[in-house]
């Protein structure tokens, strides 16, 4: 039998908004859509299903709001203001305020913040209000405080720099501590893995190329609809790193799509829930709209080193992710995800609902989005020094074998408080100060240095930025470290007086 | 079944679980203690049928112990179900189930980890 004559399904965008109005449109979310595209192929899909939805939940840091206050009497030019004490910037106009979500509060730090206070509009919570002002022949008043629910601001806009990123590295964490992150809590020695991202779901994963979504898209955004207005910050498509800037009435948002969060001893955030409804124009769409979390790869990412440029450890899929268990150096590590694959689903069938219904019309953007985009370093031009340049070289070692007379003597010729203690060949193995000496004199017990030593003593390596120093000082309230080389031997030591020298230099 | 000893003042330095294992022949495993100078809390793992033996032979030696039936509760209007407590859990109490976290409280020893961990604030342990 020959096959029919093989032509390219298409249909008009103006067409599916048609079947939308008179209640004939087929929907499907991006969860179901793989299966069925294998199952007819990309024609047999084009020509059965009409719209693709999708959806993510997750935290979205790079978000904020546009809150207009309307005019006081007598009026005031707010310069400053304190939304429930979590601060606006209020450099812009009169009563015009951006609130950030990851702004902390002044009374509750970061437990209580921007995040925190837009859940509590959306929930129907009043706010307090102070706002203070320069005092100018127009606006004369200084300062201000009042309470306001969401109806009270004229507009309340959010527009948020970079959302629904396409995918997202997957963290762990290499070093000896546990590290408190905007990926959560990381276990030491790669303890676990987690990732955020809705994988099969994510609405840039599943047109990565912008065949549909561009500038004008019409969107999901936690509840209401809103809009693209164009590539987000950072938007890296080339790397498949995409994101979106979006904007929306915060009015028509609901608190089952925005919530504040907190991550512990990193700061507030905001999860979002964003879905972004795709017609199947063509077979190009089909075929993009059938990705499966097997498809779409990530690397998992070493947070123990605190860098710029993390070490990537190995390339693996959201399958992989969600499977709940990898291999990283032949062991089996835990992963569990930030973002609520759970809540991204409900995203993507609220919206299916509301397209099915004809309360969701797709837009034809105005222009695509591009196709080049940027996420380069930071230009640094006041280059900060690193460890080595700093340290001091002469350092004395010991071995844990000599005795508590001997590491006194030392300790007062010497210039240092601390002696590294080192094994025979070098490497270090714990540390000894003269506060442990005392210590050890004064309970009048143990000669050798090895029993009364520090075992766990942190270190850095000669070409680690000066702020790493100082930030491991202040966790650990510590005041000098060996440094390291690559084989973990011996050849500096720094310590806080290197790092004030260096501040009071700066002045 | 777990129990939550709390060790008074004064008793921290007798063998207590030696001394109560070797009574009761139970095959305890201790998950959890954090001790200092003068006072302790062990959370203990023990057999059922050994839980009532072991529960008053600590009694017996001036030690509070207290059955943990739901050592960790949820606010279910906090919970987004993220799943941000499931690989950080020591004892695998949270889990996944067509992407709902569960919780089996049972396996809890209160160490605290998803009380942080948690971005939503959603979890509380029950102290006693």
């Amino acid at each position: 039998m020959p096959t029919p004559e093989k032509f390219v399904q298409e249909k008009s965008l103006a067409e599916i908004n048609e079947r939308i109005r008179d209640g004939s449109v087929r929907v499907v979310t991006a969860e179901e859509m793989p299966d069925l595209v294998d199952e007819l192929g990309p024609a047999g899909a084009v020509r059965e299903v009409d719209v693709v939805t999708t959806g993510t939940f997750g935290a979205m840091c790079s978000s904020g709001v546009f809150l207009n206050l309307g005019h006081s009497d007598p009026p005031i030019k707010i310069s400053k203001a304190l939304l429930n004490k979590v601060e606006a910037y209020g450099g812009i106009a009169a009563v015009d305020l951006f609130l950030g979500a990851t702004q902390p509060s002044e009374d509750r730090g970061i437990e209580y913040g921007g995040a925190h206070v837009m859940e509590d509009l959306i929930s129907g919570k009043q706010i307090e209000v102070d706002a203070f002002g320069a005092g100018t022949d127009c606006y004369p008043q200084t300062e201000l405080e009042t309470s306001l629910r969401l109806e009270d601001f004229n507009q309340a806009i959010m527009v948020n720099p970079r959302n629904a990123y396409q995918r997202y590295n997957a963290a762990t964490n290499s070093a000896d501590q546990t590290m408190y992150t905007y990926m959560g809590t990381l276990l030491p020695r790669f303890g676990n893995i987690h990732y955020s991202g809705s994988g099969v779901l994510s609405p840039l994963s599943n047109d990565p190329n912008f065949d549909y979504i561009g500038i004008g898209t019409r969107i999901f955004l936690a509840g209401a609809q809103g809009y693209v207005m164009g590539a987000g910050t950072q938007h890296n498509p080339q790397n498949n790193f995409s994101t979106l800037m979006v904007t929306g009435d915060m009015k028509k948002m609901n608190n089952r799509f925005l919530r504040a969060a907190t991550f512990h001893k990193y700061g507030p955030s905001l999860y979002l829930g964003i879905g972004i409804p795709i017609p199947i124009l063509n077979e190009k769409l089909a075929r993009s709209t059938a990705v499966r979390d097997r498809d779409i790869t990530v690397p998992v990412v070493d947070y123990g080193i605190a860098r710029r440029d993390r070490p990537s450890l190995k390339m693996v899929s959201y399958e992989d992710l969600k499977s709940g268990m990898i291999e990283i150096n032949g062991k089996e590590v835990s992963t569990s995800s930030l973002s609520s694959f759970h809540v991204a689903r409900d995203v993507a069938l609220t919206l299916k609902q509301q397209v099915e219904k004809g309360e969701f019309l797709l837009s034809s953007a105005v222009e695509p989005l591009s196709r080049v985009g940027s996420s380069r370093p930071m230009k640094q031009t006041k280059e900060s020094p690193n460890v080595g340049d700093v340290m001091s070289r002469d350092v004395v070692t010991v071995h844990e074998d000599i005795g508590v007379e001997e590491a006194a003597r030392l300790i007062v010729s010497g210039s240092f408080d601390h002696l590294p203690v080192i094994s025979r060949d070098g490497r270090l193995m714990g540390i000894i100060t003269a506060w442990d000496i005392s210590k050890a004199v004064a309970g009048g017990k143990s000669s050798r240095i090895g029993d009364i030593m520090t075992r766990r003593v942190y270190s850095v390596k000669a070409d680690e930025p000066i702020e790493l120093a100082a930030r491991t000082f202040d966790t650990h309230s510590i005041s000098a470290m060996p440094v390291v080389d690559r084989d973990n031997k011996v050849i500096g030591m720094i310590t806080s007086n290197h790092l004030s020298r260096l501040f009071a230099r700066r002045r | 079944m777990k129990l939550m000893l709390h060790v008074a003042p004064g008793i921290v330095r007798y063998p207590l679980i030696a001394s109560v294992i070797l009574e009761t022949n139970a095959l305890v495993n201790i998950e959890r203690a954090s001790i200092d100078a003068v006072s302790g809390e062990i959370v203990l793992e023990v057999p059922s049928e050994k839980c009532l033996e072991v529960k008053e032979a600590f009694e017996r030696r001036g030690v509070k112990v207290v059955p943990l039936e739901i050592p960790v509760i949820r606010d279910e209007n906090e919970c987004v179900h993220c799943g941000a407590c499931v690989s950080i859990c020591p004892t695998g109490t949270f889990r996944f189930e067509d992407w709902r976290v569960v919780a089996d409280s049972g396996k809890c020893i209160q160490c605290g980890a998803c009380i942080t961990g948690c971005p939503q604030r959603a979890l509380k342990l029950v102290l006693k």
